[in-house]
Formats: C-alpha cells, sequence, structure tokens
C-alpha cells in the first residue's frame, strides 16, 4: 500500500532537511510544474479527483478555476494555507507540518503557480509552536536553494512564503474568517459573494486550501492522475489521512486509501475498543459532523458515502463514544466549545448556542424537562445552513441532531431520573 | 513606548504584509512575550506605532485567546477541555491541578508562578489527555505526572541554571 503523504515521516524523529527532501524525489513535482503552462497544472489536478481535506470536500482544481487568470487579473494574488488546525478531535495537519515540512512548502509553491500568485502566507496555530519552528526553518531553506523568491529554479515565476502564526480563536479556521485575521482584523465571517477567489485578502483574488490538501498535490504532478486515483477506494482521489481517539486500545492516526471502512479503521488500526468499554457511536471527522453508529461500521470513510448516511467525512478524525461516557454530557462539552468560540457576528449562533449549553447543562444537573427535547430539536433547524454567515452554528447542530436521535433514550432518562445516570453520586 | 527591541521585532514581521495594520496581532503577541501580557499601555504603544485608533485595536486583542488583557503568572497551564480529553477525564485532571496549585481555571498562584486557563483543542487527542505549560506540550496525562510536571518547574526556578522541562 502507498503512503505518499507520511513517506518521510517518521514519528519522534527530526523531518528531512531539503537535501534528505530532495533525495527522497522531492521538488520533482515542482519541476515538472514549473515545465508546464499554469492551465495544464490546474487541469493535472482536475484529473486527479482531489477535494479538499479541510472537511468540505471542495474539489480542489474547480476552487483554483474561479481565480482570475491571463494579464488582465488583479494582482497581487495570493495563496494562503489554512494550518489553523483547531477543529476539535482533530490532529491531522499537526503531523504534516511537524513530520515533512518541505512537502507542503512544495505543494504551496506549486498550487500558488497554478493560479499564479505572487504571495503566499501560511496561517498557523498558535499552539503548534514545533511546526512553528520547523515551517519557518524549511521556507528560509527553500528561500536559500532558489525554490521561493525571484525566478524560482531559473523559471520566469517567483513567490514570496510567510508564515503567520496566529493568535488563536476557532472561528479562524473559517477560509473568509481567516483572511480577515490575517488583514489584522476580529476573525468574522464575510458575506459570500463575492468568493475569495475573486475578492479575498486585501480584495485581491486569493485561493484557500487545507495543509493536507496542499500536501498531495506534489505527488499528483510527479506521478501522475492515474496513479493518484488508484490509490483510493472511491471517486475521489488519493489516500486520506484517518484518525481515532476515545476509549480504543490504540489512539492513533493512519494514511489509509480514500474509502477506508469505519470498521477497518476502528478494528484493525485502532484494535477495537478498552477491555470493559462498549462501543456506542462516533463522530467520523471531528466536532461539528453527524454521530454515525454500529450501523453504519461498514461505510467507506470519503465524502459522498458518509453524506448517504447523514453525517460528513469531515476532517476523517474520528472521536469514539464508549458505554462508560454520558452522551447528553459529551453534547454538553461539545456545544459548551461552539458557544465559547462563536464570534458573535450571528444572533443565532451566539443566542442559539449558548442556549443550548444551558439546556444540555441543566439536564446533566437534573433540572432537564420533557419539553427540552422539542426545543434542542428547534434550535438544530434554526441553526441550520442558511441562517448564519459561515459553518459554525450549521455545524454545531450536526452532533446534536444526530445525537437526539440516537441517544434518545438516554436524554430521557436525564429528565425522567432528575440526574445524569452515568454520574457517580 | 515600545522598547527598541520590540520596535525591532513589530517591523521586521511589517514587511510581510502590505500595510501597517495587518501586523497588528503580530503586533501585540510580541509586546506580550516582552512584558508578560498585553496591559492597556501596552495597547496604547502598539496603537500608537502602527497609527491604529486604541479602541480599534482594543476589539482585535480581546478577540483572540491567546493575547491577554489581565497579568498571568510566569508560567501559563493550558489544559485542554475539548471533546477527546473530556471522554478521557480531563475533569479529574482540572481537579487535580487546582488542589495542588490552590486556584480554579482563570486564576493565578498567589506567588505569580502559575495561571490554569482553559484551552480549546490542542490537537493531540491519540495521546489525551494533554496540556501546554508555556510553550511546551504535555501528554497522555495522569495524576503522577501532572505532580512531576509542576515539581519540575518549580525545580528549574530554584536552579539558577534553569534547566529546560522535559517534553
Amino acid at each position: 500500500m502507498e503512503t505518499p503523504l507520511t513517506h518521510n515521516i517518521s514519528p519522534g524523529r527530526e523531518p528531512p532537511d531539503l537535501a534528505q527532501y530532495e533525495k527522497a524525489g522531492g521538488y520533482a513535482g515542482l519541476r515538472k510544474a514549473l515545465g508546464m503552462s499554469p492551465a495544464e497544472v490546474q487541469a493535472a489536478v482536475k484529473e486527479s479527483n482531489l477535494r479538499g481535506r479541510g472537511g468540505a470536500g471542495f474539489p480542489t482544481a474547480q476552487k483554483w478555476s474561479f481565480v482570475p487568470m491571463g494579464d488582465d487579473a488583479p494582482r497581487p494574488k495570493y495563496l494562503v494555507c489554512n494550518a489553523d488546525e483547531m477543529e476539535p478531535g482533530t490532529f491531522k495537519d499537526r503531523m504534516l507540518l511537524e513530520g515533512d515540512p518541505h512537502q507542503l512548502i512544495e505543494g504551496i509553491i506549486i498550487s500558488a503557480y497554478a493560479i499564479q500568485a505572487d504571495v503566499a502566507y501560511v496561517f498557523l496555530r498558535w499552539a503548534y509552536k514545533l511546526a512553528a519552528r520547523r515551517m519557518e526553518g524549511a521556507i528560509a531553506e527553500a528561500c536559500r536553494h532558489g525554490y521561493l523568491g525571484k525566478n524560482i529554479l531559473g523559471s520566469a515565476y517567483s513567490l514570496e512564503m510567510h508564515l503567520h502564526v496566529s493568535a488563536g480563536r476557532y472561528m479562524c479556521g473559517e477560509e473568509t474568517a481567516l483572511l480577515n485575521a490575517l488583514e489584522g482584523k476580529r476573525a468574522n465571517p464575510r458575506a459570500k459573494p463575492p468568493y475569495p477567489q475573486v475578492s479575498g485578502l486585501w480584495g485581491k483574488p486569493t485561493i484557500v486550501n487545507n495543509v493536507e490538501t496542499l500536501c498531495n498535490i506534489p505527488h499528483i504532478l510527479n506521478q501522475g492522475a492515474e496513479w493518484f486515483k488508484s490509490l483510493s477506494r472511491s471517486d475521489d482521489g488519493g489516500t486520506k489521512l484517518y484518525g481515532v481517539s476515545g476509549r480504543v486500545k490504540n489512539p492513533g492516526i493512519w494514511e489509509l486509501p480514500m474509502g477506508t471502512s469505519i470498521r477497518e479503521i476502528l478494528e484493525e488500526h485502532a484494535r477495537g475498543m478498552c477491555d470493559g468499554y462498549q462501543f456506542r457511536g462516533l463522530l467520523p471527522g471531528g466536532a461539528s459532523t453527524d454521530f454515525v453508529t454500529a450501523e453504519h461500521l461498514d461505510l467507506a470513510m470519503d465524502f459522498d458515502s458518509m453524506k448517504k448516511a447523514d453525517s460528513r467525512l469531515g476532517t476523517g478524525t474520528m472521536i469514539v463514544l464508549d458505554d462508560k461516557t454520558c452522551p447528553v454530557g459529551m453534547l454538553l462539552n461539545l456545544e459548551h466549545f461552539f458557544a465559547q468560540e462563536s464570534c458573535g457576528w450571528c444572533t443565532p449562533c451566539w443566542s442559539g448556542l449558548s442556549w443550548i449549553e444551558q439546556i444540555l447543562q441543566d439536564m446533566e444537573e437534573g433540572r432537564g424537562r420533557a419539553s427540552d427535547l422539542e426545543l434542542l430539536e428547534s434550535h438544530t433547524r434554526l441553526l441550520g445552513p442558511g441562517h448564519t454567515f459561515c459553518a459554525l452554528a450549521p455545524g454545531a447542530a450536526e452532533p446534536l441532531q444526530s445525537g437526539l436521535k440516537y441517544f434518545r433514550d438516554d436524554f430521557e432518562r436525564h429528565i425522567h431520573e432528575k440526574r445524569c445516570p452515568w454520574s457517580q453520586t | 513606548m515600545l522598547s527598541e527591541q520590540e520596535r525591532r521585532e513589530i517591523e521586521a514581521h511589517a514587511r510581510h504584509y502590505p500595510n501597517n495594520r495587518a501586523v497588528c496581532i503580530e503586533a501585540l503577541k510580541i509586546v506580550q512575550q516582552h512584558r508578560g501580557w498585553v496591559s492597556n499601555e501596552g495597547i496604547a504603544d502598539v496603537a500608537e506605532a502602527l497609527q491604529m485608533k486604541p479602541a480599534e485595536l482594543e476589539s482585535v486583542a480581546t478577540f483572540y485567546n491567546m493575547i491577554f488583557r489581565k497579568q498571568v503568572g510566569k508560567h501559563v497551564i493550558l489544559l485542554c477541555d475539548s471533546v477527546s480529553c473530556w471522554i478521557m477525564g480531563y475533569e479529574r485532571l482540572r481537579e487535580h491541578l487546582g488542589d495542588r496549585l490552590g486556584i480554579r481555571p482563570g486564576q493565578t498562584t498567589a506567588d505569580g508562578r502559575f495561571t490554569l486557563l482553559p484551552n480549546v483543542c490542542l490537537g493531540a487527542c491519540d495521546h489525551a489527555p494533554v496540556m501546554m505549560v508555556d510553550d511546551m506540550h504535555y501528554q497522555d496525562l495522569d495524576p503522577p505526572r501532572i505532580d512531576e510536571i509542576l515539581a519540575s518547574y518549580r525545580q528549574e526556578e530554584k536552579s539558577s541554571d534553569g534547566n529546560a522541562a522535559d517534553s
């Protein structure tokens, strides 16, 4: 089984420096790309069926295709790498940032070339201190060796790259909020349209791509779209970083073919539940995805299959709920997070989420009322897509609406028994 | 007034952006690094240097989790309270840390040594529960490990050469 993204990564060891990265075949994809036209690079990525790995799964080449090209296009154009990994339960981009920074840098340069960007920013979350040091070192190394700066590798193409270390807020992961943060403002989302591809950073054409998405690009250029598609077990090309956390025997992260089943990830790689714990359900791709349960274990973890089960692939990092953990308590933890991280821009979000948190808190402390279930359900509808500027509130509604469906008996027990059945007292 | 060092560091970052305003978050971080936190004076100094209104800069400063607008202790403990750490029993660690330090989340010890803050997911969920102390990450935590870590910071302050804590 091929694992292009993690091929150079060995946990606990220093990442490859530039010479080692080149020796392992690094920057060959960039050399190839520079011999092609930007349109040809975009076509190669389109052919590969690469879909964005930040959570939404938008086809990468299609995103790029909206950027104005040619001599009349507004300048400068920007390429932003979204490395603001803050989705609870998600720890995949950190491995790529720490483990093989040159792979990411090469992916950024090729992608920037494809849209003819002049400046690239890596928007990194503040907590990733080791990643910041390694990225900074690798960017400087790439500059010294002519991979960045003026006339890259003797071509007519030039690109500046800067690392921006955020001051921390979940909202910054949202693409338009991230642009506001880069401009030195509060990270509130922007109305779309205009889309960032046309009017993004400082009003100029801008592409925002996730770390894992960008790390795939050198391999697509180097080994071709057909090879990339052959790595996958589904229609989406490539491999995927899948993670598991919670009460499993071997929590961790693995690069596997896109479309690997939940069961295979959970049982073969995470080696099943810890002794004495039973599986009840899981959030398949971070905090803002719908629960799936035992009946869904044979689903393929790809964008379309997970959608058919009314959930989402999201970030592909699963959070497992066991029988000794209270589902209402878990939802309280999740909704507290979303309420706290809401930027306060849209009323349904800041008001609705703190209301939801209060209802769940009451239920956990024995003050639940029979009418609460209906109230929570109405909130999931009011927070659904279309009522807010960004996806934070709809994302917060996903675990709640599916939790109400799959763990209804547990909610009712809280109300009838006037206490949390899992609490010790 | 900004110190020479602060000014130089801010200017180096300002070159990465097409205008002065964009560097304001970095500038706040630089001031915090040198002064421990961002006081009203810190806001005024940065605002003046970047030709921003203090109130405008304040609205940015208070938005971001890691800009401290209140004084913090010498070491800031950030305990992850997000979902994977919650499942793995972070609440027990919060109680333990609170008992050992004699403070609740959001407070600073009387000797000014430690501030305890809850924090969102630190991105090491396969090694939950986790926390950070200043720039260091600590994983797979349990109460005995917490005691070791706290002792190492107390020890570090006593020893003149200030050995760094382990990871």
